[in-house]
């Protein structure tokens, strides 16, 4: 399949999770959002590393995905504590400060 | 890799190493401190102390690589040169400034200290390297160790709905923006085969412009606009910096801004500097500091709580620095530095005067509780006076200077109407920053508000700020001088 199948895929991926953060209320669908973008980059950059046949690009997934997974931990943990303070999962009650 | 290069890569990043030597030396002290009890103010001035030390020692390895020949290190992942010299030192100073005005806070809120220390280590850390990367996937991963750090210092008092939403809305738009930077480096990997700063600007000095090259500058902008703050990509920075407890604003003010602008110097100024990219993106970044300068100036007028004012006036100044950024020439980089520097003095001078007053429970920011300051504490309203007269531009301050340096900087690219945009609004900004001088010393104190008693710390980390921003107000040259001969190899002949 070419390059460019695989650039798609990916950015329609990404797209997908722009729009998953910027329209869903759930925070836990908001977090898979984020991660949806991530391993959007990590699609694109297999692809193009496999295009480049160079293989720091897919050097750079094995970071993302490690990074990815700490930053799960962290908004993990702080949905939890949301949950202990507010018994909700729903972002529009999150709303002590003014936007 | 060789034993040699591995050797000569470990020195070179000495003041790193120590930063993160000292975060983790406080994490496990922190076991073994009694956290409760008879020891517990002993366990703190013990962790305040080895952070100090640990900076200390990590400002004089910054200093000594002060004038080295430029070195890659790391297989090119890092670098040793004047700009992450200057910045490693800044960043020491915010770290050990931060330091030492929080040991009141973390005292009165009662904060464990290990945790928190290591935290703002590991955070200083990771914007060291940010300063010292000249790859893309280092860069990246030097920004989520700082971004992480600070996620979890805004939601600190987990108990408070203010702080938890801070480090929510802070951490959702942190890794939505980190997606986008990531975006960019993916794309800009597509375009070009490397992720390095210096093979980037030489592949594209060989290949030209393409779609997919504009496409990740754009990426990366918007990445690093979330970052710094910058008007459109600003709307997350009011909330999380009023809701984080006041030392940790502080804190992010300083820190996590100049950071963003050292990966801006070194994507733009350095990767993409060259006159064939540079037309592609100075455009862009003047509109947005145009919008910058003047969104933040003005939305700050209106605001109720002093906290939520200086949230505003911290997005006006990454503005004004952007403007430096825009001229894209010797003295704008160099007034970059400069700004940054006097910034962090007065930021964190002002915000700990903003923790001093908020008393315990970090309650008491709306402008009513300035009221009579003056009266009260005559001292401190003195010195909120000249962080306020600093903020606002004023002469002998280092906001005078800096400002004048940036606008002279635009002024020589031809950016008139930038200069004169940044002119107007430091005199709109005057209107608010007078609002808190006017209330200290024009009206009555409210006469049930608890006293005010000064610890030590906060007396030290004032007189050094107040220290600072005078000193670069009065005598810029020497500071100035320094950044401009840290940058001078952006800019070649």
């Amino acid at each position: 399949m070419p390059l460019s199948w695989y650039l798609v895929f990916g950015a329609l991926l990404f797209m997908i999770g722009v729009v998953g953060v910027l329209t869903r209320r759930n925070v836990i669908i908001v977090l898979m959002s984020i991660e949806l973008m991530l391993n959007a980059v990590n699609v694109t950059l297999i692809s193009f590393s496999h295009y480049l046949q160079d293989l720091r690009g897919q050097i750079f997934t094995l970071f993302i995905i490690a990074v990815a997974a700490s930053e799960a931990a962290i908004g993990l943990a702080l949905v939890i504590s949301m949950y202990r303070g507010k018994s909700t999962f729903n972002l529009d009650e999150v709303n002590v400060l003014k936007w | 890799m060789e034993a040699a290069a591995l050797l000569e890569g470990t020195a070179a990043l000495l003041p790193h190493i120590t930063v993160l030597v000292t975060g983790l030396v406080v994490l496990v002290l922190d076991l073994f401190l009694p956290p409760r009890g008879l020891g517990q103010a002993g366990s703190r001035w013990a962790t305040e102390a080895v952070s100090l030390v640990g900076l200390a020692l990590a400002f004089a390895c910054a200093l000594a690589q002060a004038g080295d020949e430029p070195r890659a290190v790391f297989m090119g992942m890092a670098v040793v040169d004047g700009l992450g010299t200057f910045f490693n030192a800044v960043f020491v100073l915010i770290a050990a400034l931060t330091v030492l005005l929080s040991a009141h806070y973390v005292r009165r809120e009662d904060i464990r200290p290990g945790e928190y220390y290591a935290l703002i280590l590991f955070a200083t850390l990771g914007f060291m390297f940010v300063g010292s990367s000249s790859d893309l996937v280092m860069m990246f991963l030097a920004i989520e160790t700082f971004s992480m750090a600070t996620y979890i210092l805004a939601g600190l008092l987990r108990d408070t709905p203010r702080s938890l939403e801070s480090a929510f809305k802070y951490f959702m738009l942190g890794s939505f923006s980190s997606a986008f930077f990531l975006y960019g480096i993916a794309t800009l990997y597509g375009a070009l085969g490397t992720t390095n700063l210096l093979a980037l600007s030489q592949a594209m000095s060989a290949e030209g412009t393409s779609p997919l090259l504009l496409m990740g500058m754009g990426l990366l902008i918007v990445g690093l606009g979330f970052k710094v703050a910058v008007v459109p990509f600003h709307m997350w920075a009011p909330d999380v910096y009023e809701g984080a407890p006041t030392a940790v604003t502080a804190f992010m003010t300083a820190g996590p801004k100049a950071a963003a602008f050292a990966a801006l110097l070194r994507v733009f100024a350095q990767g993409f500097g060259a006159p064939a990219f540079s037309e592609e993106w100075v455009p862009i970044f003047a509109v947005l500091a145009a919008l910058t300068m003047l969104l933040g100036n003005i939305v700050a007028i209106v605001q109720q709580s002093v906290k939520r004012m200086l949230a505003y006036s911290s997005i006006a100044h990454a503005g004004y620095a952007f403007v430096a950024l825009v001229a894209h020439n010797a003295a704008g980089a160099g007034s970059i530095l400069y700004y940054l520097v006097a910034y962090t003095f007065m930021s964190l001078g002002a915000f700990t005067v903003l923790m001093i007053v908020a008393r315990r429970d970090d309650q008491r920011h709306v402008f009513d509780d300035y009221a009579g300051l003056g009266a009260t504490n005559p001292a401190l309203a003195a010195i909120m006076s000249l962080f306020m007269f600093a903020l606002a531009g004023f002469p002998p301050t280092a906001g005078f200077a800096g400002k004048f340096y940036v606008f002279s900087a635009a002024a020589q690219s031809g950016y008139y109407v930038l200069a004169l945009i940044g002119v107007l609004t430091s005199v709109i900004s005057v209107v608010y920053y007078a609002r808190v001088v006017i209330l200290m010393y024009m009206h009555e104190p409210d006469a049930e508000a608890p006293r005010i008693r000064l610890a030590p710390t906060s007396v030290a980390a004032l007189s050094v700020t107040a220290f600072g921003v005078l000193y670069l107000g009065i005598f810029p040259g020497g500071v100035m001088q320094l950044a401009a001969r840290s940058v001078a190899f952006l800019f070649p002949g």
